[in-house]
């Protein structure tokens, strides 16, 4: 057993884990964070994909004691309160959920890829590649691919033109 | 405006976009077990023994429990029984007593405090299997039994090893003469089809949790978690094999991860962990992992057809016929024979046929068992049939999409009486145009530029045209209540599967109630806030569903008229009801809020008349004979690299008629979701298996469902001019018409790209399978 400590959407947890408990299982049944989701467990689909210091990575093939000392994003921190996030929202303006199960690994994927890429710059067959990262077995990826290349626009002209 | 036919946002996605849904695994009790199932490691065997001793004896293991434990004779019974086939000799046990009969079987369960420890115990578990031969070649199998032999006289059940024997049912439906068409017919031109066996694969894996309720011990109270579909029918079935009361089981409604036919059917797992948790007096869950699932979740699809068309002079089809194969696996499960059933009845689809003879056998064999996948036996007897009318075209010198025209049912021949029946219902085409959507779809394709896509020498064009059904009855029922803040709270039978199931009936009830769709609440497919519910499934939620709740909410409109008028001292005709009030026309002072109306309505509300009931509520039932039939047509553009094999779809296009759409942009997602799992069926999916029964396709590696990269822009020219007569809101289903035609269209369009001059045979067309075909072209050329 390991004792580690490691910051998730802000918030500092200190806990003991065995070493072979993946970031996923952690995160879900030891503290709580439960929109973080399992698909196939082997890295695949993408649903469990959280961000571990600024990067995208399966949750099901980190061991938790690989986020020791990390700063780790969730689903759950991607809204402000009430206030769903411009990709979140994003995501509903353009249908790009159905069952909803696979969105939050798509919502961190398109976020970590956000955040440090020009937005701008995004294409629709570089979205598409993106996407095609992760699986969903509902929409079609149509409108998870229009969503994310609205946020990127929005975000790139919010850039060009800050208010 | 009515809010029937907006385009609103889901009610479902915020929830879900903040990582709030609530599935499966995301719910779990105080002092829970988890439990892992062991299953089979062979296709088929005798059961020689099971030493669960070390397993039982790891730490953290509760128990261990094997079929010698479980009340005896226990089977997963049929759901949708059709036909009079007797399908008791094939039905699953919950656990394997004596005989394998596919990888994945369940044998034993362990059950402990943590589920990594499970895992390990399970692993402990010493199995002992004399291994014999795996039935693998359904048609080998079907054929070698019975050949072609058209008595339906086969000898089923257990031969002298005690197990059964390979051919499950036959069925045959049709009519007309079509021995005489075929004798005296100018033009027969047959082909054959297989299509590959693939399935649902919902993103997320099965899960159950059962809890114990306080009384449990003395009387058998159970709270489930994970059941999804049909849960009062799956209710009604546990409560049964447990041997209690069903109301004493509450299955809460909450999240699925896409359900597609597979999930929420009663499986073996649905009787072994509730039935664990009142055992072992406490909370039991168990969360299935995907290499479980791909093996131990319903397959589908597979099938093989032998289909031919007889035609006249003018190429106008005189008699069809098909003889299917059916590869069932390795049991009858809940869905007994009726994917074979919709088959041979759907298989007709869209054209005038005067005789017709369907005939399919379900075979059994050593594989994971099937059951329905989104538009079962739609996909596989579209493929047939439209990939039949375009080689036939080829031989008839008649332009594909003429010869379609040429032999589809007009507007005048509605409603159409096909004669058969299915899932007990009589087959009648209600409504439509049918020629007017295909020359509707053809201009779209026009517009959109397919052909001039489609021109170059790699690529090429399919159309493929279908009917698809819904609205299955025989019922659906809903309870509509205003609370006292003028809340409206909807409780239906059907469940949220993804769907937008919420979104759809808070619609429906907002436009019958006068309120804004987001005073409106929907609880879908809660057993004790709706204990009449026949779910999710067969293109019914809004169809049935959707009815019920119309009828319900205009009861409590009513009511709440009638109140209404008892308030305002006014009568009720001179009242309208808009914007969540009632008033008396033409008189701004006199109105008062639903809100109102609900607290008028309480017991000491002051306005109920004596023996009245208090509450502004109403149940109603939609009762529904026949399904009513939606239709459309998918055109895909391809292009085929001869060299790898690779077939990538460029764009595709589904035109559907809906009858009337409550919410588009939800009726444009079922369809283009549809399209992308049809591309997965026609391309990409297939569980394969070795000569030995050992399933090839056991994490997303092998069974490759496609990704963003593999799925075109879908186009969609969405119809609503023919409102369904069935129903007062004249809508049809929506959710399998995306799916239906794919593996047609996709296999017309390849085959124009590689210019064959018969079928392409076999579906999904893999590179390998390309490459086949296009080196017998070059070698016929």
């Amino acid at each position: 057993m390991h004792a580690i400590t490691l910051r998730v959407n802000g918030r500092d947890h200190d806990l003991v884990v065995e070493a072979r408990r993946t970031l996923a299982d952690m995160l879900r049944h030891d503290l709580g964070y439960t929109g973080t989701h399992l698909g196939c467990e082997h890295g695949i689909c993408g649903a469990c994909t959280v961000i571990l210091n600024d990067a995208p990575v399966r949750a099901c093939l980190v061991f938790g004691v690989q986020a020791d000392g990390a700063e780790v994003r969730t689903v759950e921190g991607l809204a402000r309160g009430e206030q769903l996030s411009d990709l979140q929202q994003s995501f509903t303006d353009h249908h790009a959920l159905q069952c909803g199960f696979c969105t939050p690994g798509f919502l961190m994927l398109a976020e970590a890829y956000l955040a440090e890429s020009q937005p701008a710059a995004l294409t629709e067959e570089k979205a598409r590649e993106l996407v095609a990262a992760n699986l969903c077995r509902c929409t079609g990826y149509q409108g998870i691919v229009e969503a994310v290349l609205a946020t990127a626009r929005a975000r790139g002209d919010a850039k060009d033109n800050p208010s | 405006m009515s809010v029937i036919g907006a385009r609103l946002p889901r009610k479902e996605d915020p929830r879900l976009l903040r990582g709030r849904g609530r599935f499966g695994d995301d719910i779990s009790a105080p002092g829970q077990l988890w439990a892992r199932i062991v299953r089979s490691p062979s296709a088929h065997g005798q059961l020689r023994g099971l030493d669960v001793t070390e397993a039982a004896n790891a730490p953290g293991i509760a128990a261990v429990v094997t079929a010698g434990d479980l009340p005896p004779g226990l089977v997963i019974p049929v759901r949708l029984a059709v036909g009079s086939a007797d399908l008791s000799p094939y039905l699953q046990p919950v656990l394997a007593a004596d005989m394998v009969r596919y990888v994945g079987e369940p044998l034993a369960v362990v059950v402990g405090d943590d589920p990594y420890a499970c895992e390990d115990a399970a692993e402990l578990v010493d199995i002992d299997i004399a291994d014999l031969p795996a039935v693998i070649d359904a048609v080998s199998a079907g054929d070698n039994e019975n050949g072609d032999n058209e008595n339906g006289d086969n000898e089923n059940g257990d031969n002298e090893n005690g197990d059964n024997e390979n051919t499950a049912a036959e069925l045959t439906l049709g009519y007309g003469d079509t021995d005489a068409a075929f004798a005296s017919a100018r033009h027969v031109v047959s082909i054959e089809l297989a299509i590959g066996r693939h399935t649902g694969v919902p993103l997320e894996p099965r899960c159950l949790l059962a809890v114990p309720g306080p009384e449990n011990p003395d009387t058998g109270e159970l709270d489930i978690f994970g059941m999804t579909k049909v849960p009062v029918f799956n209710r009604d079935l546990l409560a049964g094999m447990l041997g209690i009361d069903e109301a004493l089981i509450h299955v809460h409604a909450i999240d699925a991860g896409g359900g597609f036919g597979i999930r929420g059917e009663f499986y073996p797992e649905d009787f072994l962990i509730p039935w664990l948790a009142t055992r072992l007096g406490r909370p039991v869950k168990w969360a299935e992992d995907r290499a479980e699932h791909l093996v131990a979740a319903n397959h589908s699809r597979q099938q093989h057809h032998r289909i031919a068309a007889a035609f006249d002079d003018d190429g106008r089809i005189t008699g069809l016929r098909d003889d299917i194969v059916h590869d069932n696996g390795a049991y009858c499960r809940t869905h007994g024979v009726a994917v074979a059933e919709l088959t041979v009845a759907m298989l007709p689809g869209p054209y005038r046929i005067p005789a017709y003879r369907g005939r399919v056998r379900v075979v059994l064999t050593n594989k994971t068992p099937c059951g329905t996948y989104r538009a079962p036996g739609r996909f596989e007897g579209t493929s047939a049939r439209e990939h039949l009318l375009d080689v036939a075209a080829t031989r008839l010198g008649i332009d594909p999409i003429q010869l379609r025209e040429r032999n589809l049912l007009t507007k005048d021949d509605m409603p159409h009486h096909r004669h058969i029946t299915t899932l007990g219902t009589d087959l009648v085409l209600d409504t439509g145009d049918y020629p007017a959507l295909l020359a509707a779809a053809v201009k779209e394709a026009e517009r959109l530029g397919y052909r001039d896509l489609a021109r170059p020498q790699s690529r090429g064009f399919g159309l493929a045209m279908f009917v698809e059904k819904s609205g299955l009855g025989p019922q659906e029922t809903a309870d509509v209540t205003v609370t006292k803040s003028g809340a409206v709270h909807v409780f239906s039978g059907g469940t949220s599967v993804g769907q937008g199931i919420e979104t759809v009936l808070a619609q429906i009830a907002a436009d019958a109630l006068g309120v804004d769709p987001g005073v409106v609440r929907v609880v879908a497919g809660d057993t004790a806030a709706q204990p009449f519910g026949a779910g999710s499934w067969a293109s019914r939620s809004t169809v049935v569903g959707g009815t019920a709740v119309h009828h319900a909410a205009t009861a409590v409109r009513e009511r709440a008229v009638q109140l209404a008028a008892r308030m305002l001292e006014a009568a009720e005709e001179d009242l309208e009801v808009r914007d969540g009030s009632i008033g008396v026309r033409g008189d701004p002072n006199a109105r008062v809020t639903l809100a109102a109306v609900a607290r008028a309505a309480e017991p000491a509300g002051g306005y109920l008349a004596e023996g009245e009931p208090a509450g502004l509520s109403a149940r109603r039932r939609f009762e529904v004979a026949r399904m009513t039939y939606p239709y459309g047509v998918h055109a895909a553009v391809v292009e085929v690299d001869a060299g790898t094999g690779r077939v990538r779809v460029l764009r595709y296009l589904v035109a559907y008629e809906i009858g009337r759409a409550i919410n588009p942009m939800l009726v444009e997602g079922q369809l283009i979701g549809g399209v992308a799992q049809g591309i997965g069926g026609a391309l990409f999916e297939e569980f394969s298996y070795d000569d030995a029964g050992q399933p090839q396709a056991v994490t997303f590696i092998e069974y490759r469902m496609p990704t963003a990269a593999e799925i075109p822009p879908v186009d969609v020219l969405l119809a609503q001019d023919a409102p369904s007569p069935g129903n007062p809101l004249g809508v049809m289903g929506a959710g399998e018409g995306g799916v239906n035609a794919v593996g047609a269209a996709v296999a017309n369009a390849v085959r124009d790209a590689l210019g064959l001059a018969g079928g392409i045979g076999r579906l999904p067309l893999t590179p390998a399978r390309v490459r086949a075909l296009v080196g017998a072209a070059e070698g016929a050329a």
